[in-house]
This record gives C-alpha cells, sequence and structure tokens, in this order.
C-alpha cells in the first residue's frame, strides 16, 4: 500500500487545531510500548507520569512553578518563530539573567527594602537582554546565523554562571560547596500559596500571556510579525524593517527568558548554584510549536510539558525509571508534532497500487 | 620540541570528531538539506559505540555501530523532512533535544564503565621517521579514516558525476527533478550519509577521545561541526583547516590549565564556544562569500507534485 501527499488548496484550520492532539495521542502509545521494553507496567507509568503528579495540592503547586518559566519563554519565542527570527538560545539568556539579577541580591545580601526584588527582576530582564542583543547585534550588522550564535551563548553563560559559583560568588559560610548565599527574605519571590513552592512569579506568566496576546492582535509591531512572517516579500514591499524584527524577537525573547531565569533562583532555588535550570529554554522551543505560536495554545502546552517534569520525577521515585525518559517523552512529542503537521498542507490518498506518473 | 609532539597529537584527536561531523553535514547541506540534529546524532553514534564495545568486546562492531546509531537517527530527519515535508530547523531541534534524550536513556547502564580505548596502528616503516612517524601514522584506526574520508568527500563533489548530481540537487532542485533525478532519494542518502559520519564522529568520542560514556558528552561538538561548515564556505579543504583550528583551540585550553595559568578553567573552557562566534561574524561579515559558496536551496523543502 502506497501513501501519497496531495496538497491542499488552502492550509486546514482544524488540522492546525487537531495535530498536537494527535501528536499527544501518538507519543501515549509510544510510551506504552517503551515502557513496555523498559519492562514498567504501562499502566503503573502512565499513572505515575500523568496522574499521580496530580493528586494533591501541591502537585498542582509545583505544576505552576514548572510551567512559569516554561510559559514565559515559549510565549516570547513564539513570537520570534512566527518573524522567523531562530533564537535558541533561550537557556543562555534565562543563565544569564540569572546571574545578573542574583547578582544584585548578593550585593544587597544586607538590605531588607522592599525596592530589592523589582531591582533584581529588572536586572535579570536586562541581563537577558543584553545577552539575546548580542546574537542580535551580529545577525543585523554582520548577517551572521542566530541560531549558532545564541546556542554557542548558551555555553558560554552555563560555564560564567558555574565559574561565579566556583569563584568570587561562593558562600564563605557554605563550606566550599560551589553555591551562593541563600537570598535574603526581601530578595525573595513572595509564596502564593502556603505550603507550596507556587510564587508570584507563576502571575508574570499569566500576565505576559496575554501582554502578548494583545501585541500580537493589536499593535502594529505584532501584525509586522504576522506579515513577515508568512510573507516576507510582503513585509519589505511595505517598508518593514527585517532587521528592526530581529532586534525586536530577540530582545523580547531575552527579556522574558531572564525574567525566567531570575524568578527561579529567587523562587523555588533561593540562591545561585551551578545549574538551575533542567534545559527550560530549549523545551520552551517544544512548548512553542505544540502551542501553535499562539499565546493562549502555549499556555496549554507549557502546562503539559511542565507535567512531563513532574511525571518524569514521580516516575523517578516511584518506579525507578531514568530522568531520560522526560527528555525522550519532549523529543518524541515534538517529532511526531511535526510530522502530524502535514495534515494542515497536504491531505492523505491510500492506494493498494503505485500510480503510474 | 619535547612538548610539541604530544600538543600536536591531541590536537589532531580533537579535531578528528569535529571532521567527521562536520564533513557529514557538508555532504547533507550540499544536497540542500540542513539537518541542525548533528549533536544529537553524535550522541547516538557515542552511546551505541560504547555499547556495543561491552557487549562484545570488538572494536570494529563498536564503530560500525556507532555508525548505524548516528545513520538510524538521521533517517527519522528524513522522514520527517523530506517524506513529510517538516520544517528542517525545527525537525533538527526535535532531533538534537530527542537525541540527547535517547542516548542517556540507553546509556544510564554505561556511565562509569571503562574502557581501554582502540588500538594504535603503527604503518610498518613509515611509523619509523622521527617525529613525523610519530605524529602520522601512529593512530587509531578512526584518524586515517578522517583523512581518507576528507580526501573521499572532496573528490566525490568535485570529481564525480554522481558528487555533481547531488550539488544539481542542492542548487536547484526544480531542475534536477526535470531532468529526471529524484531528488528526494538522492537528499534522503546524502542526509544518512551525514549521520553515519556523526555517528562516527560519537564512537571516536566514547570510544578514543574520552574513552568513556557520560550523558551529554559532545559537549557542542555537533554545533561547532555546524558553524565549520559555514566557516569553511562549503568547502572541504576549509573544513579540514576548521576541524584543526578547533581541535587547537580546545588543546590549547587544556594546556593552558595544565601549564597552571591563571585564568579559572571555565573562562578557558568558553574559548572554542566564543571562537565559533568570532569566526562566524569574519565569514558571514561578506555576504557575497556566503552567496557564492552555499546551497542555493538549503533548508528549501522539495515536494515532487507542487
Amino acid at each position: 500500500m502506497f501513501i501519497q501527499l496531495i496538497k491542499r488548496l488552502a492550509p486546514s484550520k482544524a488540522m492546525r487545531a487537531a495535530s498536537p492532539l494527535f501528536a499527544l495521542v501518538i507519543t501515549l502509545l509510544t510510551g506504552v510500548i517503551l515502557f513496555s521494553l523498559l519492562n514498567v507496567s504501562p499502566a503503573r507509568a502512565l499513572y505515575a507520569f500523568f496522574i499521580a503528579p496530580l493528586s494533591s495540592l501541591y502537585g498542582w503547586a509545583e505544576l505552576g512553578v514548572k510551567a512559569t518559566p516554561l510559559v514565559l519563554i515559549a510565549v516570547a519565542l513564539s513570537i520570534g518563530f512566527r518573524a522567523g527570527v531562530w533564537n535558541i538560545g533561550a537557556e543562555g539568556q534565562l543563565t544569564f539573567g540569572a546571574i545578573c539579577g542574583g547578582g544584585i541580591a548578593l550585593w544587597l545580601h544586607q538590605v531588607e527594602a522592599y525596592w530589592v526584588l523589582p531591582l533584581m527582576l529588572l536586572g535579570g530582564m536586562l541581563g537577558g537582554m543584553a545577552w539575546a542583543a548580542i546574537p542580535a547585534f551580529l545577525k543585523t550588522r554582520f548577517n551572521t546565523n542566530e541560531i549558532l550564535t545564541s546556542l554557542m551563548l548558551t555555553y558560554v553563560a552555563t560555564l560564567l554562571l558555574s565559574l561565579l559559583v566556583h569563584g568570587a560568588w561562593r558562600d564563605p559560610d557554605g563550606f566550599n560547596f560551589p553555591e551562593s548565599r541563600i537570598f535574603s527574605e526581601a530578595a525573595t519571590v513572595p509564596i502564593l500559596l502556603q505550603n507550596t513552592r507556587l510564587h508570584a512569579g507563576a502571575l508574570f506568566a499569566l500576565a505576559w500571556v496575554a501582554l502578548a496576546w494583545v501585541l500580537l492582535t493589536h499593535t502594529l509591531i505584532g501584525f509586522q510579525v504576522q506579515v513577515i512572517g508568512q510573507a516576507p516579500a510582503a513585509g519589505r514591499h511595505a517598508g518593514f524593517s527585517l532587521n528592526r524584527m530581529v532586534w525586536f524577537c530577540l530582545l523580547l525573547a531575552g527579556a522574558a527568558a531572564g525574567l525566567a531565569g531570575i524568578v527561579e533562583v529567587a523562587g523555588p532555588i533561593g540562591q545561585l548554584l551551578p545549574t538551575i535550570s533542567p534545559g527550560y529554554g530549549f523545551t520552551a522551543i517544544i512548548v512553542a510549536f505544540l502551542g501553535r505560536l499562539h499565546p493562549f495554545g502555549v499556555l496549554c502546552a507549557g502546562l503539559l510539558l511542565a507535567l512531563s517534569y513532574l511525571g518524569g520525577e514521580t516516575a523517578q521515585i516511584t518506579l525507578n525509571l531514568p530522568l531520560a525518559v522526560t527528555g525522550v517523552f519532549q523529543g518524541l512529542l515534538l517529532f511526531f508534532l511535526l510530522a502530524c503537521d502535514v495534515l494542515i498542507h497536504y491531505r492523505l490518498r491510500f492506494q493498494f497500487r503505485r500510480a503510474v506518473a | 620540541m619535547e612538548i610539541l609532539l604530544p600538543t600536536l597529537l591531541t590536537i589532531i584527536t580533537a579535531a578528528t570528531p569535529l571532521l567527521y561531523a562536520a564533513l557529514g553535514e557538508l555532504v547533507t547541506e550540499k544536497s540542500g538539506v540542513l539537518n541542525l540534529g548533528v549533536e544529537g546524532m553524535i550522541l547516538m553514534g557515542a552511546v551505541c559505540g560504547f555499547a556495543m564495545v561491552h557487549a562484545t568486546d570488538s572494536a570494529a562492531l563498536g564503530i560500525f555501530a556507532g555508525l548505524l546509531g548516528g545513520a538510524a537517527l538521521s533517517l527519522v530527519f528524513a522522514l520527517l523532512v523530506l517524506g513529510l515535508q517538516a520544517s528542517q530547523v525545527a525537525s533538527g531541534l526535535a532531533l538534537t533535544i530527542f537525541g540527547l534524550g535517547l542516548s542517556a536513556l540507553v546509556g544510564q547502564d554505561l556511565v562509569g564503565l571503562a574502557y581501554a580505548g582502540l588500538p594504535k596502528l603503527a604503518i610498518p616503516l613509515l611509523c619509523d621517521i622521527p617525529f613525523v612517524g610519530q605524529l602520522l601514522f601512529k593512530h587509531d584506526i578512526l584518524v586515517y579514516g578522517s583523512f581518507a574520508l576528507t580526501a573521499a568527500v572532496a573528490w566525490f563533489l568535485v570529481g564525480t558525476r554522481a558528487g555533481l548530481i547531488v550539488r544539481a540537487v542542492g542548487d536547484s532542485h526544480a531542475a534536477a527533478h526535470a531532468m529526471g533525478y529524484s531528488v528526494l532519494r538522492i537528499r534522503c542518502a546524502a542526509t544518512v550519509f551525514g549521520g553515519g559520519m556523526a555517528g562516527l564522529a560519537g564512537a571516536y568520542l566514547s570510544l578514543a577521545y574520552s574513552p568513556l560514556w557520560v550523558e551529554n558528552m559532545s559537549a557542542g561538538r555537533g554545533w561547532i561541526a555546524l558553524a565549520l561548515v559555514v566557516f569553511a564556505t562549503w568547502r572541504t579543504g576549509r573544513v579540514l583547516l576548521g576541524a584543526y583550528l578547533f581541535g587547537g583551540i580546545t588543546i590549547l585550553q587544556l594546556h593552558a590549565q595544565a601549564a597552571g595559568v591563571g585564568v579559572p578553567s571555565q573562562a578557558m573552557s568558553m574559548l572554542p564556544y566564543l571562537a565559533t562566534i568570532v569566526v562566524l561574524v569574519l565569514i558571514s561579515r561578506d555576504h557575497n562569500k556566503i552567496k557564492l559558496n552555499a546551497p542555493a536551496c538549503i533548508g528549501k523543502p522539495f515536494h515532487p507534485t507542487a
């Protein structure tokens, strides 16, 4: 039997919405096979992954904790992806934001004032923007590929953080562990729900989703993003500056990733460590695509991928499954999503004999 | 002189994985396919090679498993971007994320295991030449293989009919299609070749360079290899030059650390990544140079009936 792709006259809106659901179902089916191969009962594994983490209020709060950085970053990335700006170095922008904001916290560790935290958040955003400004400058001035430069800068930022917590910023009372001081009360993001780790950063993420929707649908720059993404030639004829778009998308993503970074270290972590993110900046790429590059979709996708982190941890504890399973699932989900997206532009024709061309 | 020889030898070992991965990607890109998943394929090659060596105790089978691991992953990529017309950039990123996770999963029981490394094959007579013999003729099979591969790729792309067809497909898929070539099949072959070479790069890392398996052990070499292809403006000789330049930078930082230069190790470890950015800037600055050599159809999807 052969399957032929027949181009649709117009992209299918129904398929654009259905494709993430198809991808999710196929990923789950693959999960069943994968767990069988690992000698784990699929029912128990799926329960551990998707139900057990949400069986308590604490679990739901953790979902918010993990979804916060993912949504913050993915919303901004999706605007860039719409415009064809491939910033894949959000992990580095997150890290540099955490370094800048965290640096302020360490510098002011004896100051107990209400303005310390806002200053840190601002520092984190500016730090992320500064880190993202490098690929933006190189792209607009020297035409350097932003995919490669933003990614290389991720390695540099991670090494810089490691350098600081192993050296100058190491806690003087910390028995030589590579950790900074624990941030003071005034430098910590307030908790929303008592006895959980859900913090005010989650509100930033929600506000950012709404703001991004307004930005995309009700402003000129949002309109330019849509036009340049769908028809670059039309955008050029309309006089939209591609360089300005590169700057806008990268700085926006830098600010969002930097905010995610500082909220993470001033929230659930509470200090600077050599590793502060389990790859949020990369997972956010999956979140952006799964959410159809739309702010509300990204919110849903962010919650789902946050669940995959939680589920991975639960499965590690209860079933002794390796943590790497999470990464495999995330990768598979993006694969299947990209594969199912073929249905947006093509329909399938099943044939029992190869057509004579 | 006493320092020079070991330094040059370590540069060769640092350059070899970059050379494999970049040569593979060069052929893939020449056919018009941009595969950003090199990092994931290297990791799959590394873990498959290492696992096979521990299962069978055979270096040859280990190398072969590495090749297959990278090629298998690239086949998934080919299915997505060639069969299903998916975005090449997004699929490449997916490949890296997936390869990172899958290799960690496959390799969880291999962490901490040791391997003696690939045997060194001294070439009789030639290896007795002072200095040069030591430098060039006492290596493992994969180092010799990387030299042979460089020559083979250069000859294939410029001197053979098949190479011309690959380049034609990459420069104008419509014209190649009109001439009766199967664009998708040729691109698939070039993509799988690139995957296999990335797999060999990984096998070299886990069987000769380190030799051990740790999660994410490629440490960005896949991305540096991608940058090398741009740096080389898609020419084989310059890929060789670039790989050795970056091998040199990697080794420079190791030797500086060993010599006790008063710079923290993390700062020195940034060097290869910073150098990659600098080199990309220097090359990309000249827009015409890129335009002249880059495959015209790179990253563009092709559907025969569209």
